[in-house]
């Protein structure tokens, strides 16, 4: 009794000398961030910073979209409202080339930015800079039930086929029991449906457009992508799909509704867990599947990172805070409180060698060898006149993927059929892209 | 009958409301007419040329601009429709004689005060979710399919939704205005052997017809901007089936930040709107100066 | 009432108002409801109406991740500030149409009326543009400016309205015994402009208080309100039905109640005109 109070004296008086020591640098930063789960954790951890630091933190926590809309529209006004923003790798090196975010060029020495994951760090540098620190990082995969594949005899291989989750599917469906063989995302959004249907299309051995920037919604490729989703998602999907983003479906699967899941590789952690999963421990996981032939799992890669605009006052405050929530020891922290599947997954090959990391989360390695296997330079087996992944890295993107998006979700919606979906997607996209001045020189 | 000095006094006291609405009115409506003649993308800084009216011709050839015009018209439309029709059958149950119209009153007023981003977001996710809403539920009861609203009926849905929050205050204003319809004549009428329906029909409906101008009047003015339910429920969708004006306009200037096309597109928006003013302005200036 | 009427028809009135009165409040005490289950018991089917295991698991969760209490105060702050002002310039401007009505008062109101329909979207740049100049993003005051000008067409039209209806014989008897502008407008008038100043004034705080397009997008941390609050639980990963109606019922709540306790002065001004 006496010991603990004692230490716990001794801590108090650590602190407030920290403090102390502190008092006349410290700051206040405003950090925009989304409402992920992993962010929230991160929220709840950052008293321990603001302790060790003396600084304090004012947070803005948004829903993705959200959040989008308002950091963007203050960093490209130079309203300076936040000091830390919470970013994809898809706007990382546009808002990079527009000096909009600071260089992190002087990170300290035990940052270790060596152990990044070679294809997140490649996603957030420019000219060998970085320009924000990975916070997770996601591929995607296939994530099934294997009680259920079982029960209805079918075998999911590690690196399937789109003919075999089509199979697979239509085996596990009971829709009396309320069982949908197959969910996958059908809420418009470019970062939502068309995430996934970009890294279908990908793995279809689609692109979004020629080398003269001609959109390519009318390719072959395209075709089949789009008409074998609303076909498996119209007979083996849930009702109301094409309201569901990644959130709804990880609800879904959660709650033991679907046989088949292919989405973001942060979800493992997410049906893995006792705790939110009722199906937790009947999961298996396999790569992103492709079509016969085609040799591209999807391509996806994602990260949301944290970044610095080059407005902030706190420069200096930021940048520690940035580097103490995309280091080793946040890491080993979360990993300490909630167990080490809760890490956040996706940014630092040394993660993916701890030997607990392995033993906790069943996933690590099909997540490792999914976001291995991304090639950002070249997204499709096509030749394409742009980078990206389960993304096209224009800043036009954003508006066309929505919009795109729309039309497929209608789709899905069953309020016109794949030509119209497609044709609509064909021609919006081509005023657009013509009307920002691509491929006219 | 006013005197020259009170005419004064009253433009002295009618100043300030005057000056500031025109200030907040033609400062950024300036600034809205003048960007929408520039290239101005926020993702794309640098000089922003001026462009004349191709950002009008961009917006309005945009295959969703009919669609967006139309459905404002269905929006504010049906929920007007429903909203008044309601409104009146409210008012005159609530006219009658019961025990607890005090709590029956405050559970009729109630969603009023409710945010519109918390009640897209209720009706959306715990009555509409076609698996885990209460609606699915129910329909599961009695054994029929779960209804998709919002993919299936989407504008019809968030018609529903907004007429749930504006009914309370058709209500109160048609309430107010019946309570103060004089009894005897009722009574007369009753004596006269009226039926129920024929009072209702030449008697309360005429004296609600000021009421109905002014729910009308108040009701439009926000619902011809209603924006908050879209994006909570639909952002839209499916394809363009529930877009708005004011939600097409959201598009261009925070999904493809062309602030140029977007304040086109305010511009457009803010012609069509006084279009429908003058309309409004119209009928309740006849019916208000009685 | 002076018609008598049956208690058969009495019952049968209330049988049905009340039928439909719950229908209306249901969603809403649903959510109140829901807030007090788990994620699981939220979604069970078939769904728990009263009979579950009472929680305040979600409160306590929603309460460590956002600090309800200053959003709760910038809330306040907003709404009952720019009503405030809002009043105080539309309180002259309303009473000089009213009792000094021209030629152009007609014209005038139905301009500040329409200057409502411009749609925010379209001039939200402009304005955030104006407000990043003057120092005004993320500021209480910079909110209550905002909210005062969208409000004050509608407060200066339902002012008018109901001092309108002011008898002005009232007034010309003052006037005969002497009284000057002042003592007219503080011992006569003001009495008896209350009530509609009461109602004037509780209608904008409740439209002030839910209004979310200026008050989510001006704002960051400082002075966000609880319509910000509640955008960050709308959409969040893993079952979150029980999460969201805390949330909601925080965000709702204190207008909710205002609302129900001064229901009778805001239904008694609430008239824009419409009751001769």
């Amino acid at each position: 009794m006496t010991s603990t109070r004692a230490l716990m004296g001794s801590a108090a008086g650590l602190a407030l000398a920290a403090g102390l020591a502190t008092t006349a640098s410290a700051a206040e930063i405003t950090i925009a961030t989304v409402n992920n789960g992993d962010m929230i954790r991160m929220q709840e951890l950052s008293p321990q910073w603001e302790e060790e630091t003396g600084n304090t933190i004012e947070w803005v926590v948004l829903e993705e979209n959200t959040l989008r809309q308002r950091v963007t529209q203050d960093i490209a006004t130079g309203g300076g409202q936040f000091d830390v923003l919470t970013i994809g790798n898809y706007e990382v090196p546009i808002w990079a080339a527009q000096d909009w975010l600071a260089p992190l060029d002087d990170l300290p020495e035990d940052y270790n930015a060596d152990d990044l994951l070679p294809s997140i760090r490649q996603a957030l540098s420019t000219d060998d800079t970085l320009y924000a620190l990975p916070f997770y990082g996601e591929s995607a995969m296939v994530m099934y039930r294997t009680d259920l594949a079982e029960e209805a005899g079918v075998e999911i291989p590690d690196s399937p086929t789109w003919a075999e989750i089509r199979t697979a599917a239509e085996a596990m469906t009971d829709q009396d029991a309320g069982i949908y063989g197959i969910c996958l995302r059908g809420k418009p959004g470019w970062g939502e449906n068309m995430a996934f249907l970009t890294a279908m299309a990908n793995s279809y051995g689609a692109r979004w457009f020629d080398m003269e920037w001609q959109a390519q919604f009318d390719s072959e490729e395209w075709q089949a992508a789009l008409t074998d989703y609303l076909e498996l998602m119209t007979q083996y999907g849930p009702p109301g799909a094409a309201a569901n983003g990644f959130n709804e479906n990880l609800s879904l699967f959660q709650q033991g509704k679907c046989g088949i899941w292919i989405d973001a590789t942060v979800a493992a952690s997410f049906v893995t867990d006792p705790e939110d999963s009722q199906v937790a421990d009947s999961v298996a996981f396999a790569q992103f599947p492709n079509r016969e032939g085609v040799d591209n799992h999807g391509n996806w890669l994602w990260s949301w990172n944290l970044a610095i605009p080059s407005s902030s006052n706190e420069m200096e405050a930021a940048t520690d805070f940035i580097t103490w929530a995309t280091s080793q020891d946040y890491t080993r922290m979360v990993a300490e409180q909630e167990g080490w599947r809760a890490a956040p997954p996706g940014t630092r090959t040394s993660l993916y060698e701890n030997a607990e990391y392995q033993e906790a989360a069943p996933f690590a390695e099909m997540t490792l060898e999914s976001m291995n296997a991304v090639d950002t330079d070249s997204p499709s087996v096509q030749e394409t006149p742009y980078t990206g992944a389960q993304f096209v890295a224009i800043p036009e993107f954003q508006g066309i993927g929505t919009a795109v998006g729309q039309q497929f979700s209608a789709a899905l919606a069953g309020q016109a059929d794949a030509e119209q979906a497609l044709q609509q997607a064909q021609s919006l996209t081509q005023r657009e892209i013509d009307r920002a001045g691509y491929g006219s020189n | 009958m006013a005197t020259q000095h009170s005419r004064a006094a009253a433009r002295f006291m009618i100043a300030p409301s005057v000056v500031l609405l025109l200030a907040w009115m033609l400062i950024p409506l300036g600034m809205t007419i003048w960007f929408s003649l520039l290239r101005y993308n926020l993702l794309m800084p640098g000089e922003n040329p001026f462009v004349g009216f191709e950002n009008y011709s961009y917006f309005l050839s945009d295959p969703a601009f009919q669609t967006a015009v139309i459905n404002t018209l269905l929006l504010v439309g049906g929920v007007l429709l429903i909203t008044v029709c309601g409104g009146i059958g409210l008012a005159v149950l609530l006219d009658q004689p019961m025990w607890g119209t005090g709590i029956v009153r405050i559970m009729v007023i109630s969603p009023f005060f409710v945010m519109p981003t918390v009640s897209a977001l209720v009706w959306k996710n715990m009555f509409m979710n076609p698996v885990n809403g209460l609606f699915a539920y129910v329909a599961d009861v009695l054994g029929l399919p779960a209804y998709d609203f919002l993919t299936a009926a989407p504008l019809a849905s968030i018609i529903g939704i907004v007429s749930w929050q504006w009914l309370p205050f058709a209500t109160l204003i048609l309430l107010t205005a019946m309570q103060s319809l004089d009894s005897e004549q009722l009574e007369a009428a009753e004596m006269d052997g009226a039926s129920s329906w024929s009072r209702f029909y030449y008697i309360k409906l005429p004296h609600l017809a000021r009421a109905i101008t002014v729910v009308i009047l108040i009701q439009t003015i926000f619902l011809l901007s209603i924006f908050a339910e879209i994006y909570v429920t639909t952002a839209g969708g499916p394809g363009n089936a529930s877009i708005n004006l004011t939600y097409l306009v959201f598009q261009e200037s925070l999904q493809r930040y062309d602030v140029g096309t977007a304040s086109a597109g305010g511009v457009v928006a803010i012609i069509l709107a006084n279009i429908v003013a003058i309309f409004l302005m119209r009928m309740i200036g006849k019916n208000l100066d009685a | 009432m002076a018609r008598a009427v049956s208690n058969s028809v009495k019952a049968r009135n209330t049988a049905i108002a009340w039928i439909i009165a719950i229908l209306i409040f249901f969603p809403i005490l649903w959510t109140i409801l829901t807030s007090f289950k788990t994620e699981g018991t939220a979604i069970a089917d078939p769904p728990v109406f009263l009979f579950f295991d009472w929680t305040l698991e979600n409160y306590a969760t929603v309460q460590d991740r956002s600090d309800y209490f200053g959003h709760f105060m910038n809330s306040v702050i907003i709404s009952v500030g720019s009503t405030v002002i809002g009043l105080a310039i539309a309180i002259p401007a309303a009473w000089a149409m009213a009792f000094v009505p021209g030629r152009q008062t007609k014209n005038v109101l139905m301009w500040m009326l329409s200057t409502k329909m411009l749609p925010p979207v379209g001039v939200l740049v402009p304005i955030y543009l104006i407000f990043r100049d003057w120092g005004l993003l993320d500021t209480r005051i910079g909110l209550v400016i905002v909210l005062t000008l969208i409000n004050l067409p509608i407060i200066v039209w339902m002012l008018y309205t109901y001092f309108r209806e002011i008898p002005t014989d009232i007034l010309e008897a003052a006037r005969m015994d002497g009284a000057t502008l002042r003592s007219e407008v503080v011992h006569v008038l003001l009495p008896m402009a209350v009530p509609g100043i009461a109602s004037t004034l509780l209608l904008n705080i409740i439209l002030a208080w839910n209004e979310a397009f200026w008050t989510l997008n001006l704002v960051a941390a400082n002075a966000a309100p609880l319509t910000a609050f509640i955008a960050s639980y709308s959409s969040p990963e893993g079952l979150f039905y029980a999460k969201l109606s805390a949330a909601s019922t925080m965000a709702i709540a204190p207008i909710l109640i205002m609302g129900w306790f001064s229901q009778k002065q805001l239904v008694r001004g609430l008239t824009f005109g419409a009751v001769k």
